[in-house]
């Protein structure tokens, strides 16, 4: 990735920039939970090749809390497919917790997702017929735990997220609030590596929006590496850290203070 | 775990959607059903044919001696007809060379038999019934049990007496109302004294075994039955244990050799029927019944089949986004798969469970309704069960693969 100029790729230190440009193929350090080294996704439609993402160079260390922006079309989303392990890059390296996951197979894949990463979704992504504490274990099931220890695993989690009393209830019981918050559960129920939401607040008024950003911001003080997909600036804002994107690739990735200096007339009027 | 809860989820689907289900499951259950009554039937009959009506016909570890089988239900050859048809009839001379051949403690008894009307003073008309001339130990080889009167005298067998001992439908025809024992009845013109009277020995097909007259073969009756009065029908022998039963079929088949003046390479122009000859024919039907069993059921299973694999496609597009979602939390490609696999099997085999009980009871209404007889195999059960489970399997494959296949993150997108 000779031509990843600091100017190009935003990163912003030296230590990130040396996860990111060491020997290709090379494992990077134990601190570094993310590395991506120039990945690139471009899909055929119909001959013609569209480019989503055009060589990203990321690195995120553990317990670090990172939003990735963008506006539409700006290809967050095929990184946030690629970063979940839903997808795999067409070129480039994907390392996730010392895994080499952009060569990996199907299943393998699988495994890597029900391990090291917890999806929190716009829409949820609940099962509507099943209880939230049976889609709090549902990660577990694929995990191969014991019943028991599931139901134990599955209630701990729910207690984290104080919905110990709504346990039993099915989504459709539940406030918009309270659903996303058994999809948090879930995700952190397997301890993943990452927790991954894409636009977690999407689909909630402002009041449950800061509630849910209240979660996120406790969990990555205790030490839970979470990782943030919104093109909303002021839900960006509450990380970090912000990586933003344009066409493809990286255009900034500064520090939440430098970010807020620099958007502070959209989040004041967001507000 | 997810065995049971792939198995609750299909159970689940089943009582919410019961009409879906209902006929989801149609085309299953009528198969497995058929498939249950039709075996139950055909192994009914078999047990019948086996335990009692060959019993019946021929006795345990016995066998007859006649010019030709007497038991042939099946499709016997013209050419074999015709080859019957000139053998020598059995006579009266025939018997003593026979019985005396046979080993220490071996029974027999001859007998010849036609059907002849009998009349009485009691009832109006003469009534058709199957008249025997018998001498020997007949009821004794052939287990029927006088249940009235006595069994004849040797005296009334070596004199001929004009005696008789008949069934208990005779009993009701000809002495309507009133005891047998004492009174008369009339074959070819002469009267007989009943003597004894039959315990009933029940009806196969709606041909009653009741209507019977037996009288000595010496009396005068024999010489209704038979063309020439010495012709013998056949000659019945009981050997003690079945380990005889060859010893004293060759004895038999040497002496009626020589009196037939046969030449070494000459095919015998008598036979010795044993009951596996006679079911050995029965065996022979049962296969053609029992492949009929299957055959038909089987239409009803490929359509029961097709009709789960469209159910399941579609069950698989609607729940593209549970798909989605349990592959984005670490389901394997296998793990959608058996999911859907099981999901269709209980589905099916809820099905074929249905099948069975409505089988059964079919069985058992056939059986209460009709003379068919009815007897529900075990095995059939077991392999209704399994046709169940299989159907589902195998129409389940198609779109469990699909649903595995899915891309996870465009099922995620499906709203």
């Amino acid at each position: 990735m000779s031509q990843s100029t600091e100017a190009e790729v935003g990163i912003s230190t030296t230590a990130e920039r040396q996860a990111v440009t060491s020997q290709p193929g090379a494992t990077p350090g134990r601190d570094w939970v993310i590395v991506t080294r120039g990945i690139k996704r471009e899909y055929d439609m119909g001959g013609e090749i569209v480019r989503a993402l055009r060589g990203v160079d990321i690195a995120i260390r553990r317990n670090e809390y990172v939003a990735i922006m963008g506006p539409s079309g700006s290809g967050k989303s095929t990184l946030m497919n690629l970063i979940g392990c839903l997808d795999t890059p067409t070129a480039g390296e994907y390392w996730l917790n010392g895994n080499l996951v952009s060569s990996m197979k199907d299943d393998e894949l699988a495994r890597i997702r029900n391990k090291e990463i917890g999806f929190v979704f716009q829409t949820f992504n609940l099962l509507p017929r099943a209880t939230a504490l049976h889609n709090v274990e549902l990660p577990l099931v694929y995990a191969g735990m014991s019943a028991k220890q599931r139901r134990e695993t599955a209630a701990y989690a729910l207690e984290r997220v104080q919905l110990t009393s709504r346990m039993h209830h099915k989504p459709n019981e539940l406030s918009g609030g309270q659903r996303q918050r058994v999809a948090i559960a879930r995700a952190l129920v397997n301890s993943p590596s990452i927790l991954l939401a894409d636009e977690p607040t999407g689909n909630l008024d402002s009041a449950t929006s800061s509630e849910i950003m209240k979660v996120f911001e406790e969990l990555a003080e205790q030490g839970q590496t979470v990782i943030m997909v919104t093109h909303e600036a002021d839900i960006a804002a509450h990380a970090r850290r912000v990586v933003a994107l344009h066409d493809g690739q990286v255009s900034s990735d500064t520090r939440r203070e430098r970010f807020v200096r620099e958007n502070e007339h959209i989040i004041a009027a967001k507000k | 775990m997810l065995f049971f809860e792939s198995i609750r989820l299909a159970l689940n689907t089943i009582r919410a959607q019961k009409l879906k289900s209902f006929f989801t499951l149609l085309g299953v259950c009528i198969g497995v059903m058929f498939l249950i009554a039709v075996v139950s039937i055909v192994e009914g009959m078999g047990r019948y044919m086996e335990q009692d009506l060959i019993g019946k016909l021929i006795g345990v570890n016995s066998f007859e001696l006649r010019h030709r089988p007497n038991i042939n239900m099946g499709d016997v050859d013209p050419s074999v007809w015709e080859s019957y048809r000139r053998r020598p009839r059995l006579y009266h001379d025939d018997v003593a060379p026979v019985v005396d051949a046979l080993p220490a403690g071996t029974r027999w008894a001859y007998v010849s038999d036609n059907s002849l009307p009998v009349s009485s003073r009691y009832s109006s008309g003469p009534r058709n019934a199957q008249i025997s001339a018998v001498d020997g130990d007949f009821f004794a080889i052939r287990k029927f049990v006088i249940a009235e009167g006595r069994d004849f005298t040797p005296q009334e067998l070596a004199m001929g007496t004009p005696v008789v001992i008949v069934g208990p439908d005779i009993v009701k025809r000809l002495f309507p109302g009133l005891s047998a024992i004492g009174r008369e009845l009339k074959m070819g013109g002469l009267p007989y004294t009943v003597v004894g009277v039959l315990e009933t020995q029940g009806s196969a097909f709606g041909l009653s075994f009741d209507n019977q007259v037996f009288a000595p073969w010496q009396s005068p009756v024999h010489r209704l039955l038979n063309r020439v009065p010495s012709i013998v029908d056949a000659v019945i022998i009981q050997v003690p244990t079945a380990s005889q039963m060859t010893e004293a079929q060759e004895r038999v088949r040497q002496v009626m050799r020589t009196r037939h003046k046969l030449r070494p390479g000459q095919p015998d122009n008598f036979s010795l029927q044993t009951s596996e000859s006679a079911l050995a024919f029965w065996n022979k039907l049962k296969r053609y019944l029992v492949l009929a069993g299957v055959a038909l059921p089987a239409i009803g299973l490929v359509v029961g089949a097709i009709v789960i694999m469209n159910i399941m496609l579609v069950a698989v597009a609607e729940r593209t986004r549970e798909i989605g979602i349990r592959k984005a939390l670490g389901a394997r490609r296998v793990d959608i798969m058996s999911q859907f696999l099981i999901e269709a099997a209980t589905l099916s085999t809820v099905g074929a469970a249905v099948g069975i009980a409505l089988g059964v009871g079919l069985a058992k209404v056939i059986a209460a309704i009709s003379p068919l007889p009815a007897t529900v195999a075990p095995w059939s059960i077991v392999v209704g069960v399994a046709l169940g489970a299989g159907v589902g399997i195998i129409s389940g494959v198609y779109p469990a693969s699909r649903a595995s296949m899915l891309d996870p993150i465009a099922a995620l997108r499906q709203e």
